[in-house]
């Protein structure tokens, strides 16, 4: 009898732990998500919307889903938002940035680790300084110094693609060349002295043999600083201003949501139209994506 | 301006330097191959160079191994480095000067110096320290809600779970939008789908001085808990699988290995997450700037104005975290010296906390 009550309680117990909280686990995983993506919905729903709807019911699905098509086209439509010139925008500064930052930073640590002298370490110092220093504490002085070289030199800074790019090397290259600096202390100098000895110069030697081996590195800031300067806002409406030309999606769609203040359908459109890119982006490269986020902020 | 004048210098010149070498290396090596006897001989009949015409050879201008690595070193570092120095470095020192001046927008270029006296002000300016004190506030519980959100949800997508890879995925998407979109899309749910369902959520959260601040951390904690979680994540799996084995061996139960295993190992990563947060709570800008734009006023608490002597309490705005007050110092009220200056404390008090944190954690961390 007393052994028969064994053998059940156990195989009860073995039933929570194998069937039970599993499945429990997943019932509670796909909630969590499910709260996560609400806001995501929302969106989607409400962009198909027009305003009436919207205030009366804006939990339900939308009658007719066409709307948020011709959202769409409204956004495209008006003059004052733009959203094709600052999409374009956004790409443009964005890769250019990724790539200056990428190329330029790999150079600088480069010799930073390959020249030992006291300058080399000087300058690495003064790079590691310059992570601590937040964007607030620059801000004011770089808005009045970007005008005082375009006083001084008659080259416009503001508003300009190559003033946004350099501001943003600027602040991208200290933690760029800190990540690279540890990586390239870990490659083998052999490699580079074979390829002296095989006749290349020595900038030939960084573009030809150590920038293809620093692509990991590479990837991990072209992501980290990816979704740093696409989302950025406080570094373009300083540089470039709300009503620039060269303005980014973030500020159109700052922009949009201070001209049409109760426009809700609107605004969740281009909110919409502001997020899909990036959505779709993480789709292809989630591996890479969140590899990245996660390696360059342990490291 | 002196430092600006001798930047240009050192960017126009030095280019102009190297082509003139490019350029005589070029004429050179024509004359070599007509001329060379010639060449020579004129050569000995000179008097030697200066010992600064041979420095500049040797080191820079030459073709000796020297000159050579010289040039590479100061090319390779000079764009990353001269747009590092020109707009972080240079604008900070500025920014040191500007901060003691009576800099506004109107008198760029004539500000007097002033001394400290911006300093004075914005220390007695109780809506300038409250704004810190919020500060202060909304980055401990900030820190707190998002790791441990994050904490539970790595725990719960390392179980043996079927699609724990689309789970990850959807806790981490928040994180791809930028902060000034997510407050847009925030402050359309607070405003207008959650009030719509009336009840407790009649009014809403961002409308009410005392709660507005709850709401901000929601959103942040939404947009932020899926990156700490995937730091948490990498940690998780990092730990030994022996040692789990074991334990299980021992009897012990799923708490006390979370407590004796787990914590202590993940304690590496705690200092990452913590820092992480630490950082941007404190730099916390774009989100609150589309949710609440400093937010719904609120009375300011008793003991608060007890401390400052006021007799009647002020109305002060309850989201007003320091990156915002100092971008509305500057752009709205135009001061931009005293802006300057808020910065610039609020620059060493991150500095303090921050390694203030770095250091109580590592102190708890293990090595293994």
């Amino acid at each position: 009898m007393a052994a028969n009550i064994i053998r059940q309680k156990m195989t009860t117990t073995r039933f929570v732990r194998k069937t039970l909280i599993p499945v429990l686990l997943e019932v509670l995983a796909v909630l969590l998500l499910l709260v996560f993506f609400f806001p995501f919905w929302m969106v989607i729903v409400n962009a198909a919307k027009p305003l009436s709807e919207i205030i009366l019911r804006p939990m339900s699905l939308p009658s007719d889903w066409l709307n948020i098509w011709r959202n769409f086209l409204e956004i495209i439509g008006r003059d004052n938002i733009d959203y094709f010139s600052s999409f374009v925008n956004s790409v443009i500064i964005t890769s250019a940035s990724l790539i200056a930052i990428g190329v330029f930073s790999g150079m600088a640590a480069w010799v930073l680790v390959r020249t030992k002298t006291k300058y080399s370490n000087w300058i690495f110092l003064i790079f590691l300084a310059g992570m601590v220093i937040p964007f607030q504490v620059v801000m004011l002085p770089l808005v009045r110094l970007l005008q005082e070289l375009k006083n001084f030199t008659g080259i416009p800074f503001k508003d300009t693609y190559h003033g946004v790019v350099m501001a943003y090397i600027a602040f991208g290259a200290p933690l760029s060349v800190f990540l690279f600096h540890g990586f390239i202390k870990s490659i083998p100098i052999d490699v580079e002295e074979a390829a002296i000895i095989d006749g290349c110069t020595k900038s030939q030697v960084f573009f030809r043999v150590v920038l293809p081996i620093l692509k990991p590195i590479f990837m991990t800031l072209l992501v980290l600083n990816g979704m740093w300067i696409w989302n950025d806002y406080l570094l373009p409406v300083l540089v470039i201003g709300l009503g620039g030309d060269t303005k980014t999606l973030p500020l159109s769609v700052a922009n949009l949501a201070g001209f049409y203040d109760k426009e809700w359908g609107l605004i969740l459109t281009s909110v919409l139209m502001a997020a899909l890119p990036i959505l779709i982006l993480f789709f292809f490269a989630q591996k890479h994506i969140i590899r990245g986020m996660t390696s360059g902020a342990i490291k | 301006m002196y430092r600006i004048l001798l930047g240009t210098m050192a960017i126009v010149f030095l280019p102009i330097f190297s082509m003139v070498r490019l350029f005589r290396r070029l004429i050179t090596k024509k004359s070599n191959q007509t001329t060379l006897p010639a060449h020579q001989a004129s050569d000995t009949s000179k008097k030697a160079p200066s010992y600064a015409v041979r420095f500049w050879r040797d080191n820079w201008f030459g073709d000796t191994d020297k000159s050579q690595n010289n040039r590479v070193f100061f090319w390779f570092l000079v764009p990353a480095f001269g747009s590092f120095l020109l707009f972080v470095i240079l604008p900070f020192i500025q920014g040191l000067y500007l901060s003691m001046t009576n800099w506004t927008g109107l008198n760029t270029g004539r500000e007097v110096f002033i001394g400290l006296e911006n300093y004075a002000k914005i220390f007695a300016d109780f809506r300038f320290v409250f704004s810190f004190f919020r500060t202060f506030a909304y980055s401990v519980l900030n820190i707190l809600v998002i790791n441990v959100v994050a904490f539970l949800l790595a725990l719960l997508v390392t179980q043996n779970l079927k699609f724990k890879n689309v789970y990850r995925a959807g806790f981490f998407m928040p994180n791809l939008i930028g902060g000034l979109v997510l407050g847009y899309i925030w402050q359309f749910i607070y405003n207008r789908a959650l009030t719509s369902l009336g009840g407790a959520f009649a009014t809403s959260v961002l409308q009410r001085g005392d709660t507005a601040l709850v709401g901000l951390i929601a959103v942040v904690t939404w947009q932020y808990a899926g990156y700490i979680m995937m730091i948490y994540i990498a940690a998780i799996q990092n730990i030994p699988q022996d040692l789990v084995e074991a334990s299980t061996i021992d009897g012990a139960n799923s708490f006390q290995k979370l407590r004796t295993i787990t914590f202590p190992l993940v304690a590496q990563a705690f200092t990452v997450a913590m820092f992480l947060t630490l950082i941007t709570s404190f730099k916390q800008f774009d989100t609150v700037m589309s949710l609440t734009q400093g937010g719904p006023p609120m009375v300011l608490p008793e003991w608060f104005g007890n401390f400052f002597g006021l007799t009647t309490l002020p109305v002060v705005n309850s989201t007003n975290l320091v990156a915002i007050n100092i971008y509305q110092t500057a752009f709205t009220n135009y001061s931009l010296g005293e802006g300057q200056a808020k910065a610039i404390v609020f620059f060493f008090i991150l500095l303090v906390v921050s390694l203030i944190q770095v250091q109580y954690n590592k102190k708890k961390e293990v090595e293994f």
